[in-house]
């Protein structure tokens, strides 16, 4: 189980491929992989930055959480989750949420269920701004299911 | 009893500022209770708290030398 943040920009593809590494080969039956990005639209408007606010400390700890409760719930092989903080610039990744199990149910629904999660629970703020210059909070994130 | 706060996102430059150090009679008292005392009002809809990092709710206790974080709903992901 890893979880991490990142500053800059980061590569979801190449985290999945090198964690993917340490799992032992013939029984990684699934992997499942969402990897979240930052458009450049939102509500119908033009966004071109974005800031991502988070509470150091508490943002590692809530992931980490969110990972144990999930593999005390599916037979997980490994996870692997990574979020980006600070100014993004549309395209970039935002989150990453892999896990890989001997069967396609546990990974999928592991993954969703830590994605939904970490979308309800951790400490993360998003802050936009549009293309006049004007910056505004993300008033909430909808409901995945 | 001594408690740090902090506050994150919109609240925080609502607030202008990013914690406040209060000091506070007694040994204990709730996440709610400490929000009236700082801010003289009931807490905002919607409010969100953790205590020592951990998540919270208005009726968790508070104790000298815990840190509490007040934030509005999170949109990370």
């Amino acid at each position: 189980m890893a979880v991490e943040i990142y500053t800059g920009d980061f590569d979801p593809w190449e985290i999945v491929r090198q964690a993917e590494q340490a799992i032992p080969a013939n029984a990684r039956g699934a992997a499942s992989v969402f990897v979240g990005r930052m458009r450049d639209f939102n509500e119908d408007e033009d966004v071109t930055g974005l800031f991502l606010e988070h509470y150091p400390g508490m943002t590692e700890r809530e992931l980490e959480r969110i990972v144990a409760e999930a593999e005390a719930r599916w037979p997980l092989l490994g996870c692997h989750v990574a979020h980006r903080v600070g100014d993004v610039r549309p395209g970039d990744a935002l989150v990453l949420v892999a896990t890989w199990s001997a069967h396609r149910v546990a990974a999928r629904d592991a993954c969703s269920d830590i994605l939904e999660r970490l979308k309800h629970e951790a400490p993360f703020w998003k802050r936009e701004t549009l293309t006049d210059g004007t910056q505004r909070w993300v008033e909430k994130n909808t409901p995945g299911f | 009893m001594t408690v740090h706060v902090h506050y994150f996102a919109r609240l925080r430059e609502e607030l202008g500022r990013q914690g406040d150090a209060a000091e506070l009679p007694g040994d204990s008292l709730t996440v709610g209770e400490l929000w009236r005392h700082l801010h003289q009002e009931a807490p905002p809809e919607r409010l969100m708290a953790a205590v020592n990092q951990e998540q919270a709710s208005l009726e968790t206790p508070v104790r000298d030398g815990d840190e509490v974080a007040y934030f509005p709903p999170v949109t990370g992901g």
